[in-house]
């Protein structure tokens, strides 16, 4: 079901470029617009598009892993693949246990999205995905978090009413707007850093072929265009 | 920090008493233990009440699958087989779900999408069929002896169900039920894994352990502490079961007590 | 899948409905109820393997051999499935690749604990990182089978230990009366009797292995729980051609109904086995069993 060949492998077997490794990417797979499975189970979207690209531009050939997010950094430093893009925000915390990229989206700020534009935030139920960012940022501010297993539960719960508002990355809420009476709150958080690709810290070689690759594509403008092609953050 | 300190600090954090901010980096394992710690009142919680509450429906269960009448029977059969036959983890996002479209039909439903009231519902039916099946077997099983006795001595209708045939249910279905509590004490971590929202970040053994194991990247400190904490809370199930079986069992001859064995001779 | 899903816009209806449920997306949710089923027939086997390894070491003259099935049997039956669940897959995979390293890279000088990595020598990396997807994914599937069967063993090693304590001590005695040393007893009188006192707490066993499926996401294995939550979120027209709500409810139905109808066929199942081992066992015990198997 999985067996993404990227088209990457593809070209360089045909351009006769020395063989290498193959690098196995980690990726979610459940966080459009950033990478998400599309009808055929393939995984698609912006850093699909990305990685592709970045691994011609690094000369490897790469091969497309989902795996459960709450364990896609256990399993990177575990072994079971080489790198993660998987719009994962560059934050000290993680920079302790493995080693980013420079980063190839700006900042994305974090909104809410509620049922109506006037909601007291203070006194208001917030809700976030567990153990994310946004949660520990509600919670920190000392409003009522209240924690779902996913992304979609948790706009759900604004739906529903359990919740009076949402806080997550603008760029997944986005698609949201207006279904069901959704508004974006003006109020935005800087939450996250950029985001990155990840790698294991004993892996300098590989990440700094792949930091070389994004700087290419940032100095001749491709990275914005594929910024702008899905919509993920604002352009450098 | 010394320990005594985060203990007083996040001892209670679970039931919303203590510092509001959980620990956000230098983690410790005194963290870890009282965290972790702290997130069992939940699934003691659950569990307890639960398993009072269930008592009392698993035997008129198992009074109903016993019954003559179909119109008892059957939506006993149904609803034991309903519970049994689907996985804790479905029948958690169903009642969820369930409760949401209540609560925004009716105003009473407000707090049952809540952990505290909608999880322990749920589990109270789950641990009702359960308990109703093994109390159901238990009934069969009572030997014919006892209520012919029962009836030449004069006992009828609810008196004779109360002196004899009751206790004896009991007295079979006791170590079959000691396991039940045990998987219902076990499935309590399911509730804010994947069934109910935690609010506040309050929430059980495993949401505390799944927070450290997410902040600290290792998966291998957090889960045997909950699996410690677990071992600890199977062992006192066991104890105080094999009491009231001690109770249950002490009009008979020592040897030929039945004793409390973990035999998981259900399912969940 | 058919000719006329190439424009999914302009379709209604049943034609749409068609289209939608025919999706690579869907193919790969009805192959994950073979995976679940293959999960299954593999696992019990397995388990019981180990269950059975587990009780004769837990009725083991040599200490150390009872302590070990001892404590295993206890452990694991002391914990909740899913804490084990959460860990085990990444500590199995670490071990197996530790063992490797010391047998396949003895002169490799650098730590296999880098700070927080796991380093081993690329030749005891499993898979190979040169290896295809489908042996990434078919390890995968072996790691969430021993995963399943370590804690599921453990409790078939408790209906097996039980059984085997069951066979009349009669029947040992007189064993012992012909001769028979203790390995010819318990291969010759005690393995052969004690199946039947093990079944109804095997078949029970059963039931909870199959109820502990909806966890199998949890060990990284592509499961039903994992698509039904995948197809039935939200999806925008941005990102697929069929877009719709949440439909998450309609996909957990079906789960629902696909758990009741296994249940439903393996009770009928198991009470045809059980009747006729019963049939053949015309004893007290025989009939003891039937009573307890109701």
């Amino acid at each position: 079901m999985k067996r993404l060949l990227g088209t990457a492998f593809a070209l360089t077997l045909s351009s006769g470029v020395a063989f290498a490794d193959t690098v196995r990417l980690g990726t979610e797979g459940a966080y459009a617009p950033w990478n998400f499975l599309n009808d055929n189970g393939e995984v698609a979207g912006f850093e699909r598009d990305l990685g592709d690209e970045l691994c011609k531009r690094a000369a490897v050939d790469c091969e497309w892993v989902t795996n459960d997010w709450d364990s896609i950094i256990p399993n990177l430093v575990s072994g079971n693949y080489d790198a993660i893009i998987a719009g994962m925000s560059i934050t000290e915390d993680r920079e302790k246990v493995i080693d980013f990229t420079q980063n190839y989206t700006p900042p994305d700020p974090s909104s809410y999205l509620a049922l109506s534009a006037d909601v007291d935030l203070a006194g208001a139920v917030v809700a976030a995905q567990a153990t994310t960012i946004q949660a520990a940022f509600v919670a920190g501010q000392g409003w009522t978090v209240v924690e779902f297993a996913t992304p979609e539960e948790s706009v759900a719960a604004v739906r529903n009413g359990e919740a009076d508002a949402v806080l997550a990355d603008k760029s997944f809420l986005d698609p949201f707007v207006g279904q069901d009476g959704l508004v974006m709150l003006s109020r935005m958080e800087q939450i996250g850093g950029g985001v990155g690709m990840g790698f294991r810290k004993s892996d300098t070689e590989l990440r700094a072929k792949f930091d070389k690759a994004i700087q290419s594509m940032k100095d001749d403008g491709s990275l914005n265009e594929l910024i702008a092609k899905w919509d993920v953050a604002t352009q450098f | 920090m010394s320990c005594m300190q985060t203990i007083s600090d996040y001892g209670l954090r679970s039931i919303g008493i203590g510092e509001r901010l959980l620990p956000t980096s230098d983690f410790t394992l005194c963290q870890q233990f009282t965290l972790i710690g702290s997130g069992m009142i939940w699934n003691i919680y659950f569990g307890v009440l639960a398993l009072l509450a269930g008592f009392f429906l698993a035997t008129a269960v198992a009074l109903g699958k016993a019954s003559a009448n179909a119109w008892v029977r059957k939506p006993s059969q149904w609803f034991v087989f309903l519970f049994r036959g689907s996985p804790l983890f479905i029948q958690f996002f169903f009642a969820y779900f369930l409760f949401l479209t209540l609560r925004s039909e009716i105003a009473f439903f407000e707090p049952f999408t809540a952990a505290w009231l909608g999880a322990t519902i749920v589990l109270f039916l789950n641990t009702s069929a359960y308990a109703g099946e093994i109390f159901y077997g238990a009934l069969q099983s009572v030997p014919k002896g006892d209520t012919e006795a029962a009836d030449a001595y004069g006992f009828s209708g609810f008196t004779k169900f109360r002196k004899i045939t009751w206790p004896t249910m009991m007295r079979l279905a006791w170590p079959a039920y000691t396991n039940e509590a045990i998987f219902l004490f076990h499935a309590t971590t399911l509730v804010f894994f994947s069934g109910f929202p935690a609010w506040k970040q309050q929430g059980d053994a495993l949401y505390y352990a799944s927070y450290f194991a997410d902040k600290t990247f290792n998966p291998f400190i957090p889960y045997p502490i909950l699996a410690g904490y677990f071992i600890l809370l199977t062992l006192i199930v066991i104890g105080l079961f094999s009491l009231i079986n001690r109770r249950l069992n002490r009009h008979l001859p020592q040897l030929s007590r039945p004793k409390i064995r973990y035999r998981p001779k259900l399912f969940r | 899948m058919f000719e006329y899903c190439a424009n999914p816009d302009s379709l209604e209806g049943l034609t749409w409905l068609s289209c939608y449920l025919t999706t690579g997306k869907h193919l790969s949710f009805y192959t994950s109820f073979g995976t679940v089923l293959l999960l299954l027939a593999i696992t019990a086997p397995v388990a019981l393997a180990f269950g059975f390894g587990g009780a004769a070491m837990a009725r083991s003259k040599v200490g150390p051999a009872r302590l070990f099935g001892k404590s295993y049997i206890s452990i694991v039956r002391g914990v909740p499935d899913i804490a084990f669940f959460m860990f085990f897959v990444i500590a199995l995979d670490q071990g197996f690749e530790y063992l490797r390293h010391q047998a396949m890279c003895p002169d490799w000088d650098q730590p296999i604990r880098q700070g927080n990595d796991f380093v081993v020598c690329s030749a005891a990396k499993l898979p190979l990182s040169t290896s295809p997807q489908w042996i990434h994914e078919v390890y995968g599937f072996f790691l969430a089978v021993l995963t399943f069967a370590i804690v599921f063993g453990a409790f078939a090693a408790n209906v097996i230990f039980g059984a085997m304590n069951s066979v009349p001590k009669a029947q040992i005695e007189t064993a012992w009366a012909y001769g028979m040393t203790t390995r010819q007893t318990f291969w010759r009188i005690i393995v052969p009797q004690m199946w039947v006192y093990a079944l109804p707490g095997l078949s029970n066993l059963w039931m909870v292995l199959i109820k502990a499926t909806p966890l199998l996401f949890l060990l990284g294995v592509e499961d039903i729980v994992y698509w039904a939550r995948e197809l039935g979120g939200t999806k925008h027209a941005r990102f697929t051609d069929y877009p719709h709500g949440d439909w998450r409810m309609w996909y957990f139905l079906a789960l629902l109904v696909f758990y009741l109808a296994f249940t439903k066929v393996s009770e009928v199942v198991l009470d045809k086995l059980m009747k006729r081992l019963s049939l053949g066992q015309a004893t007290a015990g025989g009939e003891a069993l039937r009573r307890a198997a109701q």
